[in-house]
């Protein structure tokens, strides 16, 4: 098969189009038939990707299953997958099917629902295959307009403050980003990512109205794709957007923004930033890596006096997104190959955290913590699933979470011990926070009226997390089965992102002679 | 065998949780205390079978499977079996296969649930599982995977202290419990993050090796220089003090009170919290060349074990008495362990898991009895009324404040494990070390005889009803404390000699190979220092070397040695250790000589913790049988310090100024402030400017920012495939 990239990648674009075409009505079965049909082509389309996983060659650090045609315009329609991003379309297509099945008691407007979420999965995906700058960045800025809808239309009561923001957010790093892919263009004459990587931008310091710009171009051009991937992160400062885009989406939304939408930065930075912008990096990586130790420290204690759960989820999310920067620039293998692993980890994890509060809000409508308290005694299975989600999310060993911090943070102290002492203090923090949301929820008496008819979760719900549960432990316990697909590519990686900024050598030189002159002053 | 006793408790664990439903209640209790009793008889095995001699450096390995690949990090699913593994084998699994027992007594009919609601799998299901935790701890042989055994044991603490999850001061307890060990867990994790920067690998055989070598490095780390091995050592001990309940990260010990008390007996008392201990003990090869870490660990040990026995002496609580005694005996095996002593701290750690678990469960008994009042100021005359509970108790008090026979090895558990700890404080020249442990022994002698003395004799206090009451246990109950009971009495007497009798014996147990001082060049130092520096003649450099390098044959033959010597080698101190670090459980290096200088120790250095003792209980005579209105006056008397020790020294009020507030109010700062304020209110001021523009731009469009959005983007493709187009992108 050698389009199977773009069979997964439409197979849900073409279930919308067929949804959208031929279905009509909304009574009961309409409704249960477009359930159906996107749980269908969600699902069809995880098993058609396992077989790009059975395909892959890990030693291959080059781009597998690569399809390259003609396009509009001329230009290039070019999809392939490396060690880095074939597992980010594997999450993809895993948590869709479930993100669906969370679905289910939707009633409003259903058929539009499931297509615009068949849509987003068709854009996420072709954000992670695109080997073109310009297919990329079609499908990396065409994925916001579903998501906003999903927030606009089914969202709650603040819906239109909150994709303001994302609008806001968005439309800045995005407007940078669009430059600075001009800019490459006419630097390289090429728009396809493959050449990129191997293109070799200068690196020459200039002056920019007066700031002597270290790194020249390439330092321009990491800025202002940095602009868009933090916000997508997001990094502190910029992350307000989040915790509000979290709590005015739909369950389901904030399951699909959490898992897979908040990876589309960092898999930016690992496939443009780090290997086409060595030097850049290397300039602005203390930088980024104090920004990431700040947030995890920040966003923890702002996460701790949250009174609403989902925002107190968001906030955490943003912490452990400053764990996956903070790999990503140690720029060794130990923080890169974490910096993936804790976004994957990040995606099952978080996802099983949104579906927890979807699952006690469904009942009560409120995300509010003090709504609740004792509901171990009438939940035990929510209680369960609920504890071990709270520990995958403060690192407990034998979970993902902790393979992806541990290895991060370890990348981290090889880099700048500093940073590495600040962002381990995190491990406190969340351990407060999280554990502290628990014990509000669901440790203590019963003694709420509103609570004492509360139920259990379905069968339905339970098989919604089951995968989840398997898929956190399985790369707690052998996360093997991710280190040895992601491995080469990343060393790969890491030994060009060396190279280039070891024959820049200027670097230190050039740091040098600016503290001299600034000294001079 | 190795695999199946790690994986039995887990095995229980899952069967009993999750199974409960299908086998019955039952059945399925029953199933993970007999897969724990198999586990306890495996241990057993393995210990006694265990010979050093038969593996290479005295250590079995087996890789189960891989872990965590990364680059040059290479982590495995592996266990280790040493003697220090041994050891802590048959201290985890012999005491929590009798709590499991004991459990079915304590646990049933247990008032804190109402009628019909399942605890019981639950419980076992919880204590099964810290089990398999511990035992990956002390089975590991990397310190990821003994992180991984750290923090889940750690969990499984947090589930049990939290396990009646209706009283909202068990869940404060459990959460303050896990986060204050977090708070070691950093350091511990710095440490390991700096082993593997330095050492790039976090095996142990590996480590060890580099220890040497790490202790002429110097690392960059936060503003200054360090020496490498002492900032290593020092971090991971930060990690031993939270788990092991140090001052300044002990707080949570005593609320961990709040769980069921067999889980006081198996997790706060004998095995979680002594597993700080094992990591310094693990890491002796570290801690060797670490003079000033283990010097601060020194210091905190003997700090712990004054502190804690001066607040035990207040408390009322029967529970948090022996809680705070547990902290102090922990500080015992730190100042051992700090001076160089590791097998006195391990020889504590294991006579104490016995006499420790054995006065929380006869303390549980007692409880049972009283009907759930833990207050001892209820208690009084129970005597009578509960004979073999007061039987058990008065042997683990015997144990505790170490009643023996003064300058023979005759006497209860405590009596030969302590006073080794004091003789080598001494002998390591930690004077404050020694003065802080002899007084903390005054103590203990004093507040473990108060507790007897408050609880069986005198009349009865409190509510008659509850008196009238009193029942002896079952006998589920009764069995765990006759086999502690045994462990209370015999095991310092046991293996006195094979944690601290001579090198030779020492060695022999541990696999450390031994040499006679003077052949070796560098023991000619030593040999000075303690006056007997004898050589024995024929033996050469080269003849040590051949020692330690085989290390079967070298323990073989000093053996023989020892054997010829017979009684007469006491005071001659011939043999010294003469491993290489990872050559057996421990490292003792060659300039260490605290043991033989323990032994030669003067008398009254050796009889001091004797006396102590004795008059910790006279005092406690006068105070709770003779003049019980004593206590009550001189507490009235020195109320300022009554206060003081009865609040704990004040560290939780403390802790909650400069930490917890704070860290709210910060948190609540950054969010209104900083997330409100600041960015969003930045941001604002941006989108009062630019969107009126756009959304004039898209034509007044009704929900103009989801339309701008779209207007902006396609605008942005448009001109790109313009310039595309004209600027000759297609080809």
């Amino acid at each position: 098969m050698d389009n199977i990239l773009s069979i997964v990648t439409f197979i849900p674009a073409l279930a919308a189009a067929f949804m959208a075409v031929l279905m009509r009505g909304d009574d009961a079965a309409a409704r249960r038939n477009a359930k159906i049909i996107a749980l269908f082509a969600t699902s069809a389309t995880f098993l058609v990707s396992l077989f790009i996983y059975a395909g892959f060659d890990p030693a291959n650090t080059g781009f597998q299953f690569v399809e390259e045609r003609a396009w509009i315009f001329g230009l290039k329609y070019k999809m392939g997958v490396d060690g880095i991003s074939v597992l980010f379309v594997l999450l993809t297509t895993f948590v869709m099917p479930l993100t669906i099945l969370a679905s289910w008691n939707v009633t409003t407007r259903v058929k539009e629902y499931m297509i615009a979420f068949l849509l987003l999965e068709t854009l996420m995906l072709g954000v992670f295959m695109a080997l073109d700058l310009v297919l990329f960045y079609l499908f990396f800025e065409a994925g916001l307009i579903p998501m906003f809808l999903i927030i606009g239309i089914w969202g709650g009561k603040d819906r239109i403050y909150a994709s303001f923001k994302f609008f806001l957010y968005t439309f800045f790093g995005s407007v940078l980003m669009l430059v600075a892919m001009v800019t490459m263009y006419m630097e390289a004459d090429t728009t396809d990512i493959v050449a990129l990587l191997t293109y070799n931008f200068s690196y020459a310091s200039f002056d920019l109205l007066g700031i002597h710009v270290l790194g020249g171009l390439q330092t321009m051009l990491f800025l202002a794709f940095f602009a868009s991937f933090a916000v997508k992160m997001p990094m502190w400062p910029v992350h307000t957007w989040l915790p509000d885009a979290h709590v005015q989406a739909p369950t389901a939304g904030s399951v699909v923004l959490a898992a897979i939408l908040l990876k589309m930065g960092g898999y930016g930075f690992l496939r443009f930033s780090l290997p086409m912008f060595p030097v850049g990096s290397e300039v602005m990586s203390d930088l980024i890596l104090w920004m990431s130790a700040i947030a995890i420290v920040y966003t923890s204690l702002v996460a701790m006096v949250q009174e609403d759960m989902k925002k107190l989820i968001a906030y955490s999310s943003v912490a452990h997104m400053g764990f996956v920067t903070m790999g990503i620039f140690a720029a060794n293998q130990q923080g890169v190959d974490g910096a993936i692993f804790q976004m994957l980890s990040h995606g099952f994890i978080s996802a099983a955290l949104f579906l927890c509060v979807g699952v006690i809000y469904d009942r009560m409508h409120t995300r509010d913590i003090d709504a609740y308290g004792g509901l171990v005694i009438r939940m035990p299975a929510y209680a369960l699933v609920f504890m071990f989600f709270t520990m995958g999310n403060v690192g407990l060993p034998g979970t993902s979470g902790f393979i992806g911090e541990f290895l991060t943070l370890m990348g981290t102290f090889q880099a700048n011990t500093w940073v590495a002492f600040v962002a381990t203090s995190g491990v406190i923090f969340s351990a407060g926070y999280a554990l502290w949301l628990y014990r509000r929820v669901v440790f203590g008496d019963l003694i709420k009226e509103s609570l004492k008819t509360i139920q259990d979760m379905t069968p339905r719900e339970k098989w919604i997390f089951a995968p989840l549960v398997a898929m956190t432990l399985l790369l707690g316990i052998y996360p093997v089965v991710v280190t040895d697909v992601i491995g080469p590519s990343t060393e790969a990686l890491v030994t060009s992102v060396n190279t280039a900024v070891a024959e820049a050598g200027f670097l230190t030189e050039a740091a040098e002679v600016e503290v001299a002159a600034t000294n001079s002053h | 065998m190795e695999t199946t006793l790690l994986f039995a408790p887990l095995v229980g664990s899952v069967i009993c949780g999750f199974g409960h439903k299908i086998i019955g209640e039952k059945a399925a209790t029953v199933t993970a205390t007999a897969l724990l009793f198999l586990a306890a008889l495996l241990s057993w095995i393995t210990f006694l079978t265990f010979d050093p001699a038969l593996y290479e450096n005295g250590t079995y390995t087996k890789q189960i499977f891989t872990w965590i690949q990364s680059g040059s990090l290479d982590t495995s699913w592996q266990f280790r079996v040493d003697r220090l593994t041994a050891i802590m084998l048959i201290v985890i699994t012999t005491v929590s296969s009798l709590v499991h027992l004991y459990s079915f007594g304590y646990m049933d009919h247990d008032p804190q649930w109402k009628d019909g609601e399942s605890y019981k799998p639950r419980f076992f299901a919880y204590l099964s599982f810290f089990t398999f935790a511990m035992l990956m701890l002390v089975t590991s042989d990397n310190l990821v995977q003994m992180f991984f055994g750290w923090e889940g044991v750690g969990v499984a603490s947090y589930l049990l202290i939290g396990f009646y999850y209706r009283k909202p001061s068990a869940g404060a307890a459990a959460m303050k419990a896990f986060i204050v060990n977090r708070v070691g867990d950093f350091g511990f994790a710095l440490g390991i993050f700096g082993l593997f920067f330095l050492t790039d690998s976090i095996n142990f055989g590996d480590i060890f090796a580099a220890a040497p070598t790490l202790a002429e490095t110097t690392v960059s780390f936060l503003w200054t220089e360090w020496n490498a091995a002492n900032l290593l050592a020092f971090l991971l001990f930060v990690g031993a003090m939270g788990k092991s309940a140090q001052l300044l990260l002990h707080t949570w010990l005593p609320d961990a009170m709040e769980g069921p008390t067999p889980v006081s007996a198996l997790i706060h008392a004998a095995t979680m919290v002594t597993a700080g201990v094992f990591l310094v003990c693990r890491m002796s090869p570290l801690m060797e060349v670490a003079p000033e870490a283990t010097a601060f660990i020194t210091v905190i040990g003997a700090t712990t074990a004054f502190f804690a026995a001066t607040v035990g002496l207040v408390q009322t609580d029967i529970k948090r008495v022996i809680a705070y005694s547990t902290c102090s005996q922990l500080g015992y095996m730190f100042v051992a362990a700090g001076v160089g002593m590791y097998s006195a701290a391990m020889f504590h750690l294991f006579t104490h898991a016995f006499f420790k678990a054995m006065l929380f469960l006869g303390a549980g008994s007692v409880i049972h009895a009283m009907h759930h009042e833990q207050d001892m100021m209820n208690y009084g005359g129970l005597r009578k009324k509960i004979p073999y509970t007061f039987w058990a108790m008065m042997i683990g008090t015997l144990a505790i404040t170490g009643v023996g026979i003064p300058l023979t090895h005759i006497g209860f558990a405590g009596f030969l494990s302590k006073d080794a700890i004091i003789e080598s404080a001494y002998a390591g020249g930690s004077m404050y070390g020694f003065w802080a442990l002899v007084i903390a022994a005054a103590m203990t002698s004093f507040y473990s005889w108060r507790l007897i003395f408050l609880t069986f004799y005198g009349k009865p206090r409190g509510d008659k009803h509850t008196h009238d009451h009193a029942h002896e246990s079952p006998m589920v109950m009764l069995i765990p404390l006759g086999v502690l009971a045994l462990g209370a009495v015999f095991s310092g007497m046991l293996w006195y000699n094979s944690f601290f009798g001579h090198a030779d014996k020492v060695g022999a147990f541990y696999g450390i190979p031994v040499a006679e001082a003077g052949a070796h060049s560098e023991e000619a130092a030593h040999g000075e220092a303690s006056g007997h520096g004898e050589a024995q003649g024929e033996s050469t450099g080269a003849a040590t070397e051949t020692h330690a390098a085989d290390t079967g044959h070298g323990t073989e033959a000093t053996q023989g040695e020892a054997a010829d010597h017979g009684a007469a080698a006491e005071g001659e101190h011939h043999l010294v250790f003469a491993g290489h670090p990872g050559q057996g459980a421990l490292y003792i290096a060659p300039d260490n000589h605290v043991l033989e200088d323990a032994h030669a120790a003067p008398a009254w250095v050796k009889v001091s913790p004797f006396i102590a003792m004795l008059a910790g209980l006279g005092l406690a005579f006068l105070f709770y049988i003779v003049n019980p209105e004593l206590p009550k006056r001189l507490a009235a008397q020195q109320r300022p310090l009554y206060l003081f020790l009865k609040n704990k020294w004040y560290f939780d009020e403390l802790y909650n100024v400069v930490f917890v507030k704070p860290a709210l109010a910060i948190g609540k700062f950054f969010w209104k402030k900083g997330d409100g304020k600041t960015i969003d209110g930045f941001l604002n001021g941006i989108a009062m400017g630019i969107v009126p523009f756009f959304t004039r731009l898209a034509g007044r469009a009704q929900s103009g920012y989801i339309f701008t959005y779209a207007f902006y983007m396609v605008v942005g493709i448009a001109v790109l495939i313009t310039w595309m187009s004209i600027g000759g992108g297609s080809h």
